[in-house]
């Protein structure tokens, strides 16, 4: 395997530029918020970066639940025998 | 004349001539089965319909409107592109069994009355269930079996309400059958027993395991095309059928929430689909609950991109089942290393189930969405959101993350072949064309609804905020160790009732009667010990009718006797 081809991502700081660069992406979208006119139906909609923060609450939470739901719902393959 | 003939039947009649061809042709029937049907499909016109005459029901086999044409449409790109992906398949059963199954799914969405809808419907379910019995394991077995029953149960309660339904309006045929208050509670026994006929096959909460246990069992093929047709012709009938029924709008939203935690935790990636599925037919089922032009419209362009997005990640996810041999999320990784195109492909289907813009899903499912806010349905409209930022999670990252991605699997296989690449490279483009040009897909609509525009600057960068900063928390749950690790196993789900819950107490009860039986038959060889032994006692060699009595005696009672006939006639008279 060590004639194989070096791929971007296996170099190291590849994976931690990635991330760096997210976080900017998410900058540029939530200062986008100021200077893009959108119509929103309710007044906590128009809060500044509100889809932002919401999709990253609730992705967080989902993981959360998940991860405690497996505790509770979790048995081994064979299980149902079959 | 070929406008005559049933849509699907030459899928149907097609198929049954495959087994007759030599086995290296049979897969390429498969390819031109579609073609010729779609070509067939062509010359259908709106307004078309057919009456056949059954004992005393006239049967509409044939009904045409724009609401069965776009199923009809999107069924054969479907079946096309399958029938492409298993061109390497040399199992004559699975061909044969997918082209009937897509031939009845057809048939179905153009039979314009409930008998002849009940008889594709049934169809679909003996037909597909093949799917499932090809990988030729145990396992796929029972969870076939399973998936009959379920299946075939459907149908049955279908048949059940058609016939309360029948003989109390009159009529078979299909069209609305909720009431215009869009009550389930007001309406009859029949038409609550159809509702729940198509519910089973949608995949209602509760109602749902037939589809995660059965669709990771499929064949590598097989399930790419189970992926299409079942869960959509459900849509289509509950569309047709149930427009407007006020509780398909909550329903929905359980439907699209629920399966978003389990396939967060679920380690084989193509259940995680099957969770994944469910969670899409959540925000198609809304849009029928909502059922105005436009969420309707948004339920139908929506179950056409998905099914494109959604058999394309099924044939991502084939492919590397096919070429690893498994599936389980924690033996994959890194493949994007040796299967490129496939990890591209699964990126796009990925990107257009989560709707980013640009890709499919986002020009559909903005459509349903934009009609929950419509109606300021505040609640809906905010579970709906959680629900988009979970479809992030488990489609538009964790399958392509945990497959071609996460820590290397030490894995090096062979790009998928070339029939595989084609169909997925085909059903990728198709994915991005709706996404960048949503208007040929719009003007197919059932409903003619004023301009939708899905591309405002500010539903463009509000999807993108929702969705970008969902994967950054999906960045910081990776680098913080939060995010849970793949772990081996499985998760209990409804079916654990009738898998574990359901034997266990018949068990239960099979040993409580034996307990009872076991009791019961000490207690009378008890009792029947205590007679013997009286009987003994009595009749026994000391018993007292053992005794040989005197005569006199014998005399003495004999006179005492008639001496009290005596005094008794007296007293009688």
């Amino acid at each position: 395997m060590s004639d194989e081809k070096k791929f971007w991502l296996d170099q190291p700081g590849n994976v931690n530029r990635l991330y760096w660069g997210l976080v900017v992406v998410c900058v540029l979208l939530g200062t986008a918020d100021f200077f893009i006119h959108r119509h929103a139906y309710s007044a906590w909609e128009g809060f500044p970066n509100f889809y932002g923060f919401f999709g990253f609450a609730a992705f967080w939470v989902i993981v959360i639940i998940g991860k405690n739901l497996r505790r509770l719902l979790w048995r081994p393959e064979d299980y149902y025998d079959d | 004349m070929i406008e005559a003939m049933p849509p699907g039947l030459i899928l149907v009649v097609g198929a049954l001539l495959i087994p007759f061809l030599p086995k290296r042709w049979q897969p390429g029937l498969a390819v031109a089965l579609p073609v010729a049907s779609f070509l067939q499909l062509l010359t259908l016109e709106p307004g078309l319909s057919h009456q056949l005459r059954l004992f005393d029901y006239q049967l509409t086999v044939v009904r045409v409107d724009r609401l069965s044409l776009i199923f009809g449409y999107i069924f054969h790109l479907a079946a096309f592109l399958a029938a492409i992906y298993a061109l390497h398949v040399k199992d004559t059963v699975q061909h044969v069994a997918a082209m009937i199954y897509v031939g009845a799914a057809v048939g179905a969405v153009f039979a314009g009355d409930l008998i002849t809808l009940f008889v594709y419907w049934e169809l679909t379910a003996v037909s597909s269930v093949f799917l499932v019995w090809a990988s030729r394991t145990e396992a796929a077995y029972k969870s076939g079996m399973r998936y009959l029953v379920i299946q075939v149960g459907s149908g049955v309660m279908l048949l059940a309400g058609v016939i309360l339904h029948a003989s109390a309006t009159g009529s078979i045929a299909f069209g609305r059958l909720i009431g215009d208050d869009g009550l389930l509670s007001s309406a009859s026994a029949g038409v609550v027993l159809i509702f729940l006929g198509f519910g089973v096959k949608a995949a209602f909460p509760f109602l749902h395991n037939w589809l995660q246990d059965a669709y990771p069992n499929g064949t590598v093929t097989g399930a790419v095309f189970l992926s299409a047709f079942t869960t959509k012709l459900a849509i289509y009938a509950l569309a047709r059928g149930f427009p407007g029924t006020e509780i398909l709008i909550p329903m929905g939203v359980v439907m699209t929430l629920f399966p978003v935690v389990y396939a967060v935790i679920e380690n084989d990636l193509r259940k995680v689909l099957a969770y994944s599925l469910n969670n899409q037919l959540g925000y198609m089922v809304v849009g029928i609950g909502i059922g105005t032009a436009l969420s309707l419209n948004g339920t139908v362009s929506h179950a056409f991109a998905h099914i494109l997005y959604k058999a394309l990640l099924f044939m991502t996810m084939g492919a590397v089942l096919y070429r690893t041999g498994t599936i389980k999320a924690t033996e994959l990784g890194g493949l994007y290393k040796s299967m490129p195109v496939t990890t591209v492909c699964c990126l796009i289907a990925a990107a257009s189930i989560s709707g980013f813009p640009f890709f499919s899903g986002f020009v559909t499912k903005s459509m349903v969405i934009s009609a929950v806010e419509h109606h300021h349905m505040t609640w809906i409209f905010i579970g709906l959101l959680v629900a988009s930022a979970g479809v992030m999670e488990h489609s538009g990252i964790k399958i392509p993350y945990f497959a071609f991605f996460a820590h290397d699997s030490g894995l090096r296989v062979k790009e998928a072949p070339w029939n595989m690449l084609v169909a997925m490279v085909a059903g990728a483009a198709l994915c991005l064309f709706i996404g960048l040009y949503p208007a040929p897909l719009y003007s197919m609509l059932p409903f003619q609804v004023g301009d939708y525009e899905p591309y405002t600057a500010g539903h463009v960068l509000t999807s993108f905020q929702l969705l970008v900063f969902a994967i950054f928390a999906f960045a910081v749950l990776v680098k913080t160790g939060i995010y849970p690790p793949e772990k081996a196993g499985i998760n209990l789900d409804f079916d654990w009732t009738y898998r574990k819950m359901l034997p266990a107490l018949i068990r239960k009860i099979g040993v409580v009667i034996n307990r009872f039986t076991e009791a019961f038959s000490i207690v009378a060889s008890h009792l029947l010990g205590r007679a013997y032994r009286l009987v003994y006692r009595l009749h026994g060699p000391t018993g007292v009718f053992a005794r040989t009595w005197s005569t006199g005696a014998i005399a003495f009672w004999a006179v005492l006797g008639l001496f009290g006939f005596l005094l008794l006639y007296y007293w009688g008279r």
